[in-house]
């Protein structure tokens, strides 16, 4: 009994304190930095699952994405991956390694006036297809490439 | 307090060229140190780029982000003296922010 109030005690204390902080705009909605991070689509293993937990249904492959990177990467913990996109209203760029633990590595939200390009260096822990998955106009898209991963420094 | 980032913003043609280098760990929690314990997973989760007080890039992050993250994009509107701020906060809530000014 004791036990139980003092549960709501303590959850009722907190709740004040969400509603309170929300009132004097600590977590004001469509803050700038009201951030978010999808956990269920870092979890996911492969592209499809990926474009389900972002709340899309299906990706199709698309010409008019553009995947640069090297051919073969002596060194898996760095490789560079740039993605640029010609479909109209691109809204995001991601890039999913297929064979790593997990697929997704990086969301990017491309708001209008940015170019629909993003260039960074991911983490591919052996030889895998890496997807680039564009969302333009609610739909989504994608474009695959290989990269060899050579470990030990042999060089291919 | 992490370590500054490193960004240089610079107008081509009409776009701004942004290139951020941050100083991160990025630990994915996959990998065992030496007395065979997961080393936990320690890594940016959000990046946010503004301009003027508008976003022009936000992105999500997964571990598997290199070490001393790279990053690079393009956007529009951007004049020589103006300001691009770009933002990182990582899984253990600790965050950096940085300015550098378009050349």
């Amino acid at each position: 009994m004791k036990q139980s109030r003092r549960t709501l005690l303590k959850a009722s204390s907190g709740a004040t304190v969400i509603a309170l902080a929300t009132a004097t705009g600590v977590f004001k909605s469509g803050n700038v930095y009201a951030l978010e991070w999808n956990k269920a689509a870092f979890d996911t293993k492969g592209l499809q699952e990926t474009v389900k937990a972002m709340g899309g249904t299906v990706a199709t492959e698309s010409k008019d994405i553009s995947i640069t990177s090297p051919d073969i990467a002596e060194n898996g913990a760095v490789v560079p991956v740039s993605v640029s996109s010609k479909l109209g209203n691109t809204e995001s760029i991601s890039i999913l390694v297929e064979k790593n633990p997990n697929a997704l590595s990086a969301a990017f939200e491309i708001p209008s006036g940015t170019e629909p390009f993003v260039s960074t260096r991911v983490k591919m822990g052996q030889t895998s297809n890496i997807y680039a998955l564009v969302k333009a106009d609610g739909k989504y898209f994608f474009a695959t490439k290989e990269i060899k991963v050579t470990l030990g420094g042999c060089g291919g | 307090m992490a370590d500054p980032m490193k960004i240089r913003a610079s107008v081509m043609g009409d776009k701004v060229v942004v290139k951020v280098l941050m100083a991160h760990e990025m630990e994915t929690g996959q990998r065992k140190d030496s007395a065979g314990k997961t080393v936990p997973a320690w890594f940016i989760q959000n990046v946010t780029a503004t301009h003027n007080g508008k976003t022009v890039l936000s992105a999500q992050w997964g571990p598997a982000v290199s070490k001393n993250p790279f990053l690079e994009f393009r956007f529009s509107g951007g004049k020589v003296g103006e300001k691009v701020v770009v933002t990182w906060t990582d899984n253990k809530g600790d965050k950096r922010s940085d300015e550098a000014t378009i050349s």
